[in-house]
Order: C-alpha cells, then sequence, then structure tokens
C-alpha cells in the first residue's frame, strides 16, 4: 500500500486579504470582506475565481460556501467543509480539508479562509447574554467564567506555577509581535510600538498572567489562501509553497467536561503536534520561522511547548526578546504582527505569513526560509497545525 | 451571608442529564456522578460513562471538600452585572475522595487574598431561593 500523507502533495499557490480594520470599524459587511479576499488569492494565484471549486472553514464562518459559490458565479461546487470547534483552533485544519479535497480528487481548486467584522455581529470577549446557561456553561457562567480568557486561565496558572515560569516569558511574546507590527504597514498596530513599561503598566484583565497586551484584539477582516495539486503549482505566477504536514484533533479526553480533561495544563497539542512533525518528516529544529496563533500568550507559550520549540525548564531564558525577532533571533515568531498587532484574523494572516516567507516577499524576511510552522489557535479544542515548505524541502 | 456575586449573571438550566446534583445542592448535599457498571467518578454529567460505556450511571453524595487545582483571578467585566464589582476569584478544585474530578466554583476571600495551589478548602452551599425556579451554588472556603 502506498503511503498515506499529504507531504508534498498540494500548494498554496495563492494568499489574500482585506484591509485590517480594528473591530467595528469596516466599512464593508462580513460577506464582502470574504468575497475580496477570496478574489485577491485568485488573483495572486493567477487563476480564474470560476475554476475554484470548494471552500473551506471553520469558527463557525458565517459565509457560507453556497453562497460564495452563488455571488462569484462557480462553475460547479466540489468540497464545501466547516471544521467544528470555536476561534483559530481549526485555521491550519481548513487548510487541511482543503488539501485532503484537492489530493483525494474530490475537488481541483479549494479556498480555505476566515471572514470576520465584529461590528457587525457579536464580540468574543464578553459573555452571552443568556437568561440560564446550559450545558458546560450551568457549571461556569454562574460563577463569573465566561470568556475565553477565563476558560483558558487556569490551565496557564496551573502550567506556569508547576514549570516557574515567570510573566517576562509572556511579554517577550508580545513584545514580538508588536515589533515585527511596526516595519508591516498592513498591521492594524503599525505606528503603535510597544514598550516593557507599557506593557508591566497594562491593566489586569486576569491575574495571574493576562495582563491587557497578553491578550488579542478583535478585528474586522477577511483572509484566503487557494490550495491546488503539487503538479499544477509549478505552471502559477509564485514559487510554489508546499503542505508538508498537517494535523488537527486533540488528546484523550481533552473537551472533558467542567475543566476535567486528564491533562489538564495543556494547549491540546500533544498528539496533534507529534502527527504533523510524523507527516512532515520534520521536527522543530528544522523550522525556520514560526507562526504561533496568540489568543493569550500563555496559550502560545504551551503551544511552543507541546510542539517542541521550547523546554519548559529554560522558557525563562529562551523567551527573551532577541531570540523571537526577525531576521536573525534564534526562533523568529510572529513575523508579521500576528493575531496581537497585525490583525486577529483568527491566524488565516499567519498562514499568509508563511508563504510570503516561503516566497522571501515578506516584510520581515528571515534570510533563505524554507520551512515555516503555523500553529493554529492554542487552548480550544479541537486544534491543529501544518507546515509548509519550499521546493528544496521536498 | 452575602454571595459571592452580585445578582444578576445567568442561572444555570439545571438541565435533566444534571437533576440530581442540582436537587442535591439543594439540601447541602454534593451529589456527582458515579457509574454502576465500573465504578469510575464523572463530572460533568453525560449520558454515558467515558470508561465502560455503561449508560446506567448512578449518583453518588461525596465529601463536599476537595484542594485548590488551579485558580485564576478576573478583573475585566465579563458580563454587565459584573460592570464596577471588581476583582474575583475562581478556583478549579479537585476533589480526592471523589477519583479526583474538578469543580469550577467562587472562591470565598479577600479579592487580594493569596491563593494556593494544593490548598484545602470545603463548599459553601450558596442557595438562590428567589430565583426561578430556585437554585444552590457551590462555593469554596480555606479550610478552618
Ligand atoms: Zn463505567
Amino acid at each position: 500500500m502506498s503511503e498515506r500523507t499529504l507531504r508534498g502533495k498540494v500548494a498554496i499557490a495563492g494568499i489574500g486579504e482585506t484591509t485590517y480594520y480594528k473591530h467595528g470599524h469596516s466599512p464593508d459587511a462580513e460577506f464582502k470582506l470574504a468575497l475580496q479576499a477570496v478574489l485577491a488569492a485568485c488573483r495572486d494565484a493567477g487563476i480564474d475565481p470560476k475554476e475554484v471549486d470548494g471552500f473551506a472553514s471553520y469558527g463557525n464562518d458565517r459565509s457560507e460556501a453556497v453562497r460564495l459559490a452563488a455571488a462569484l458565479g462557480i462553475k460547479e461546487l466540489r468540497f464545501s467543509n466547516m471544521h467544528w470547534g470555536g476561534g483559530g483552533g481549526g485555521v491550519a485544519a481548513s487548510v487541511a480539508n482543503a488539501a485532503a479535497a484537492v489530493h483525494s480528487g474530490m475537488a481541483n481548486c479549494v479556498i480555505a479562509f476566515r471572514s470576520l467584522a465584529q461590528g457587525q455581529f457579536a464580540r468574543y470577549g464578553r459573555g452571552a447574554a443568556v437568561p440560564a446557561a446550559s450545558g458546560d456553561d450551568a457549571f461556569l457562567f454562574p460563577y463569573g467564567l465566561m470568556s475565553p480568557a477565563q476558560r483558558f486561565a487556569m490551565k496557564i496558572t496551573r502550567f506556569m506555577t508547576e514549570h516557574g515560569i515567570k510573566h517576562e516569558a509572556l511579554r517577550s511574546i508580545a513584545m514580538a509581535s508588536y515589533h515585527h507590527a511596526q516595519t508591516n504597514p498592513s498591521a492594524v498596530m503599525y505606528g503603535r510600538p510597544l514598550t516593557e513599561e507599557k506593557y508591566d503598566a497594562s491593566r489586569w484583565i486576569v491575574e495571574p498572567f493576562h495582563r491587557l497586551f497578553d491578550c488579542c484584539q478583535e478585528n474586522d477582516g477577511a483572509g484566503a489562501v487557494l490550495v491546488v495539486p503539487a503538479d499544477r503549482a509549478k505552471d502559477l505566477p509564485h514559487k510554489p509553497t508546499y503542505l508538508l504536514g498537517t494535523a488537527q484533533g486533540g488528546h484523550h479526553r481533552s473537551a472533558a467536561p467542567v475543566h476535567n480533561a486528564p491533562d489538564y495544563a495543556s494547549a491540546h497539542f500533544p498528539t496533534v503536534a507529534k502527527n504533523m512533525w510524523a507527516m512532515a518528516k520534520l521536527g522543530p529544529q528544522d523550522v525556520d520561522v514560526v507562526q504561533a496563533y496568540e489568543n493569550f500568550t500563555g496559550g502560545v507559550l504551551l503551544s511552543l511547548v507541546e510542539h517542541g520549540f521550547v523546554d519548559p525548564k529554560t522558557a525563562n531564558e529562551f523567551l527573551v526578546l532577541e531570540n523571537l525577532l526577525a531576521p536573525t533571533g534564534k526562533m523568529p515568531m510572529n513575523t508579521s504582527g500576528g493575531n496581537l498587532a497585525e490583525c486577529y484574523m483568527h491566524g488565516l494572516e499567519m498562514v499568509n505569513e508563511a508563504v510570503r516567507q516561503l516566497r522571501g516577499t515578506a516584510n520581515n524576511q528571515v534570510p533563505d526560509a524554507n520551512v515555516v510552522a503555523v500553529l493554529g489557535g492554542p487552548m480550544v479544542t479541537p486544534v491543529s497545525s501544518l507546515v509548509l515548505g519550499t521546493e528544496a524541502t521536498l | 451571608m452575602s454571595n459571592a456575586l452580585p445578582p444578576g449573571l445567568p442561572a444555570p438550566a439545571q438541565e435533566p442529564v444534571a437533576k440530581p446534583y442540582w436537587e442535591g445542592t439543594r439540601t447541602n448535599k454534593l451529589m456527582i456522578q458515579r457509574c454502576t457498571g465500573c465504578g469510575a467518578h464523572q463530572w460533568g454529567p453525560e449520558w454515558v460513562c467515558h470508561r465502560c460505556h455503561s449508560f446506567d450511571l448512578g449518583w453518588e453524595e461525596v465529601a463536599p471538600r476537595g484542594r485548590i487545582w488551579s485558580w485564576q483571578r478576573p478583573h475585566h467585566p465579563v458580563h454587565p452585572a459584573l460592570n464596577g464589582h471588581g476583582p474575583y476569584t475562581i478556583v478549579l478544585v479537585e476533589l480526592p475522595e471523589a477519583g479526583n474530578v474538578r469543580m469550577v466554583g467562587n472562591l470565598l476571600c479577600a479579592p487580594d487574598a493569596k491563593v494556593e495551589i494544593g490548598a484545602e478548602v470545603e463548599a459553601v452551599f450558596e442557595p438562590h431561593d428567589d430565583a426561578d425556579p430556585p437554585y444552590t451554588l457551590v462555593q469554596w472556603r480555606a479550610k478552618g
């Protein structure tokens, strides 16, 4: 039997994104933003949008595949896919699902995307206004535990306390994103640098590890990538960017009710990371640039640990700003500004940045980048991750 | 005694899968699921035993005490009822006498009290008699 893998089988041929806005500031409706990003990805790939035959998304994206297909006059829809789970846990999974559809022959040319206009719809940072809380929430909401920050905070408290990791390690993660945004004119935080003093003086969202600058903003915009068979990518305008490995899911009972996951202090990547590295036939030591989804900096720490990039024993020494910066840091990370400072596009902006790094066209280019890892939204479950590479890595 | 948090937060829906828990709290008893097939404790409530797949889940009264597994202290109000209230403490409590299941509640303490992972706590039943239907929350305080 031939090896079952996506390694080297598909490529991202095009990337697209809208202008990124502060939440509530988009002049355009959410669906219009989705259309703009999809068309931009097709234009970038040099492919007629009517050739697109599939859409994959996550986080309960409201821009439905069939509406996109109708609006764009798509000839034939062959793949429409929504990945379960909230937030950005599914960002890499949407690309992986598109890739699986393309590689299996179910479709030929699939868009993975995310569109968000949080001014038009509800925000994430506040609890839903419901008279009675049901399901898991019945055991959480009455105690004032409602927001994503609060859902993850006790995992982070437990992990950081157990391993003696200091808040300064999280500050470096936040500062790396803001640093890179200062040379990215597309970033929402362009022209708004973050200093240690500003971080330390910022208000508590949740003690003991969530100050304001540990938490993502909320934004409006859309991002999209176009996935095609590897053979086809060779004839398109850009240097091909190949999918080397990807995985999604969660470890044993990661979603056990009311904070009862056996391995509790986790970003939920232990099995996912192992499966991703196995498919890629690579490890963290082979990666030139990391894009690590920040919902909260504590989640980034756990995500980096579970993917093998950081050893908890040396986290305080390793997670210092200079190690995380392009072009010369030991582990350049979130090189376009990430969710914190480029745009909270639920990580899709990180996939775009990974492609730019491999094409050699990033604002904060890491020289000769051949392998880029995108670690999807941590702490939720399921989670997902992927590794992309240039032709040299095949 | 005043409640841990101001009025106006969502009430628990008291759904069928969790009915014995909510009934227990009204008489100051901590009831959790225990599988009659394999004896595993289970929390939160589910229709099937995660270990042996029996649907024959019983309920057992367990000792209302445990130790702090983790904690957090929110400052930012996540609900209109919390506007202006200030920081409060949420704990995840492990129940060593009930298969180490964990429960979430508020720790009754000063807003700047030091919280230690591993500290022993005991349950405090907080009735909300005026709610319709009435319910009782399970809060925690340092073991005296
Ligand atoms: Zn059982």
